[in-house]
C-alpha cells in the first residue's frame, strides 16, 4: 500500500494550493478528488473551459489555471476520479476509482472538501427542473449547457454571479426572485466600513448588478410565500413581492441561499464542530493553521468555514506551511515569516464577509419550512414529520433516523442535516450546538460489493 | 441541439450513441453524462423509492444522488460520469434505488 507524508482530499483552490506548497517543501503528497479534472467547484474544468468560455466566466475563473499548472509542475500525485469513502485512524484512506476500491496510507491528512449549497426546502423543490444555482453554473462551466427559460430564486453574491454569467452567455434568466429584504440591507450597513477594505468584491458585486439590470432581467425582492408549481416537472414559481402575488412560468428554477461547509469527511473523523450563527451553519473547530481537534487532521478552504475561493487558496498554503514544519521540513521561524503575508491576504479576503453574511441571510422560510414541505430528498421526510418526532421525544438528529429514516438515504444527510438540526432546535427551544448534527459513519458515499471485490483482487495481486 | 429541451447546448463535440431506457440517444463523446442527458431533453432520470416521485439532477456535484441511473445493473451518479460509446443506461425503478 502506498505510504505518503500527506494525503489531501479535494482538488479545489484549497487542496491544489496546499498540495503544490507541501510538495515544494519535499513532502510526498497524494491529492485525491472525485472529479475527473482539477479545479473544485469554482474552477471546475478550468483548463478546458477557460479557453472556451473565459469571456462568459470572467477573469476570476481563469485565475484557476495558475493553480492547475502549479499542481502539474509540483510532482504531486493527483488521483482524479477518486471518491474517498472512508478515512480510518492512522491514516488509512479508502477510495473508489473506475469501479475499483483502493487504499493508501498517509501520516497527515488535509481535508479540502469545499462547500455544498445550503438546502433550500420549499414546496416543489424536488421536482425535475429545479436545481441548485451552483448546478446551473456547473452545467455552463463544464458542459456549455444553458437553461433557456430559468428563474433564479434566493439571495446572495453567487446568485448574481450566475445571473451575470447567463447574461454574458446570451441566455439571461427570465427573472430573479430575491428573498433578502430592505431591513437586511440596513442591518448589513453597519459592516460597510469593514466591507470597504474588501472593496474589490463590492465593486464586482455592483458591476454584476448593473449587467443584470442592463439585460432587462426583472428582479423581485423581499419575496415570501415561494412555491414551485408543476405536476411532473417545474412549470412556474409563485411568490409574493411588495404585497403583490406573482406567478412566473419557467422551465428551470435555480435555487440558492448561500453555501455551507461540506463537513462529511471531518464528521466521520469525529472532528469537533461548532455553530457559526453569522453563517447559520456548523464549522469545524480549527486553529490558525487549520489543524482540527483531531491530531494530524487539517482542514482548509470552504470546508473549514465559508470564505470564498481566494481565501481557500491562502488557507491551503497556511496549512501546508504548518504541515511542513511539523514534518521537520521547515523551521518554525521560516514558517512564520512565510505565513505573515498570507495572513494579511486572508484578512483582506475575509473583510467583506460580515457585510455579505448580513445583507444576504438565508431565506427564513427555507430555514423553517412549512409542515408539508419535503426536507429529506432521499427518504421524502417532511418538516412536519420532524416536528412530530420532536413531540414524541426525539431530541437529536441521530434519533430522527430511527423515527423516520431522515438522513438515511444515499446522500447521507448532506441536504437535510442542517434543516433537521434547525427544526429540532426550534421545537425544543435549544441552541444548534446542543441539538448537534448527524453522526457520519463510513462509507461517506455508497460503495458497491463489486468495487470492494475488485479491491481484494488487487490486494492479492500485490501479495503474489 | 434539441428544440424541445429546456436547455441549450453551446458546444459541438463528436457524438456517440447510447441507450437510455431503451431509447437511442446521440450524445457528445466525453461530455458529463447528466448534462448531456438534460441537453437532449431527458427530463426524468429516476423515480424515488418512497413515493415514486420523478427526479432529475439537482446538485451536479455528486452530493444529492437525484441523478441516479443504472449502468450494466450498477446504480451510478450520472453527474459524476462521462459519456462513452455504447453506454446502456436504464432508469432505476421505484423501489430499486441505491441502498
Ligand atoms: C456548486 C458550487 C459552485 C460555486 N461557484 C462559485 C463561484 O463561481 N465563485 C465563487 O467565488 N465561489 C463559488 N462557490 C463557493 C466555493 O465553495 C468556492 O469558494 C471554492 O470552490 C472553495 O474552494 P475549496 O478548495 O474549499 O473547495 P472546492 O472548490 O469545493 O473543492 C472541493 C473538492 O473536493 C472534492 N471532494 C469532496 N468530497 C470528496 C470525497 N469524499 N472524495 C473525493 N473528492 C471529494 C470535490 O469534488 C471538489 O472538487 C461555489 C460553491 C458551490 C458548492
Ligand atoms: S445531480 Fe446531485 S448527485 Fe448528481
Amino acid at each position: 500500500m502506498t505510504q505518503r507524508d500527506l494525503a489531501i482530499i479535494g482538488a479545489g483552490p484549497a487542496g491544489m494550493a496546499a498540495a503544490a506548497q507541501a510538495a515544494a517543501f519535499g513532502l510526498s503528497v497524494t491529492l485525491l478528488d472525485e472529479q475527473p479534472r482539477p479545479g473544485g467547484q469554482i474552477y471546475r474544468d478550468v483548463d478546458r473551459a477557460a479557453g472556451l468560455r473565459g469571456e462568459v466566466l470572467g477573469a476570476d475563473y481563469a485565475h484557476g489555471t495558475t493553480l492547475t499548472s502549479a499542481l502539474r509542475q509540483s510532482g504531486v500525485e493527483h488521483i482524479s476520479g477518486a471518491v474517498v469513502w472512508a478515512i480510518e485512524d492512522g491514516f488509512r484512506l479508502s477510495y473508489t476509482r473506475a469501479g475499483r476500491a483502493a487504499q493508501l496510507t498517509a501520516g497527515r491528512i488535509l481535508l479540502a472538501t469545499g462547500a455544498l449549497e445550503r438546502p433550500m426546502p420549499l414546496p416543489g423543490w424536488t421536482l425535475p427542473g429545479v436545481m441548485t444555482a451552483g448546478a446551473g453554473q456547473i452545467l455552463l462551466k463544464q458542459s456549455g449547457v444553458l437553461a433557456r427559460r430559468a428563474v433564479l430564486v434566493g439571495s446572495g453574491p453567487l446568485l448574481y454571479l450566475i445571473a451575470a454569467q447567463m447574461v454574458r452567455a446570451g441566455t439571461p434568466p427570465a427573472a430573479m426572485v430575491e428573498t433578502q429584504s430592505l431591513s437586511d440591507m440596513t442591518r448589513a450597513a453597519r459592516h460597510l466600513t469593514g466591507a470597504l477594505r474588501g472593496w474589490r468584491y463590492m465593486i464586482k458585486g455592483l458591476k454584476m448588478l448593473a449587467e443584470i439590470r442592463r439585460a432587462g432581467v426583472p428582479r423581485y425582492t423581499g419575496a415570501t410565500g415561494i412555491a414551485i408549481e408543476g405536476a411532473d416537472r417545474a412549470e412556474a414559481v409563485r411568490f409574493t413581492s411588495r404585497g403583490r402575488a406573482q406567478r412566473l412560468a419557467c422551465d428551470t428554477v435555480f435555487l440558492h441561499h448561500g453555501v455551507v461547509p461540506n463537513t462529511q469527511a471531518a464528521r466521520s473523523l469525529d472532528v469537533a464542530h461548532i455553530w457559526n450563527s453569522a453563517q447559520a451553519c456548523f464549522v469545524p473547530q480549527l486553529d490558525a493553521w487549520g489543524e482540527s481537534s483531531v491530531q494530524d487532521v487539517y482542514i482548509a478552504g470552504d470546508g473549514g468555514g465559508i470564505g470564498g475561493a481566494k481565501a481557500a487558496e491562502v488557507a491551503g498554503r497556511l496549512a501546508a506551511l504548518q504541515i511542513a514544519q511539523q514534518s521537520g521540513q521547515l523551521p518554525a521561524s521560516n514558517r512564520d515569516a512565510q505565513a505573515a503575508p498570507l495572513r494579511r491576504a486572508l484578512a483582506h479576503e475575509l473583510a467583506a464577509r460580515p457585510f455579505l453574511d448580513a445583507a444576504y441571510p438565508p431565506c427564513a422560510e427555507a430555514l423553517a419550512p412549512a409542515d408539508s414541505t419535503v426536507i429529506c430528498r432521499c427518504e421524502e421526510v417532511t418538516a412536519g414529520d420532524i416536528r412530530g418526532y420532536a413531540k414524541l421525544g426525539c431530541t437529536g438528529p441521530n434519533q430522527t433516523k430511527a423515527f423516520g429514516r431522515a438522513g438515511m438515504g444515499p446522500c447521507q444527510g448532506r441536504y437535510c442535516g442542517l434543516t433537521v438540526t434547525a427544526l429540532l432546535s426550534a421545537a425544543h427551544g435549544q441552541p444548534p450546538d446542543t441539538t448537534g448534527h448527524y453522526r457520519i459513519r463510513p462509507p461517506l458515499k455508497p460503495v458497491t460489493l463489486g468495487e470492494l471485490a475488485a479491491m481484494e483482487d488487487a490486494g492479492q495481486d500485490a501479495a503474489e | 441541439m434539441n428544440p424541445a429541451s429546456p436547455f441549450l447546448e453551446t458546444e459541438d463535440a463528436p457524438r456517440v450513441d447510447v441507450s437510455f431506457d431503451g431509447a437511442s440517444l446521440s450524445l457528445p463523446d466525453g461530455a458529463n453524462l447528466a448534462a448531456a442527458l438534460l441537453a437532449v431533453g431527458v427530463e426524468v432520470f429516476r423515480h424515488t423509492p418512497v413515493s415514486g416521485a420523478p427526479r432529475a439532477p439537482f446538485c451536479m456535484m455528486g452530493a444529492c444522488f437525484d441523478c441516479l441511473v443504472e449502468v450494466d445493473g450498477v446504480t451510478r451518479q450520472a453527474c459524476m460520469m462521462e459519456v462513452s460509446e455504447g453506454l446502456v443506461l436504464t432508469r432505476p425503478q421505484a423501489g430499486e434505488a441505491w441502498e
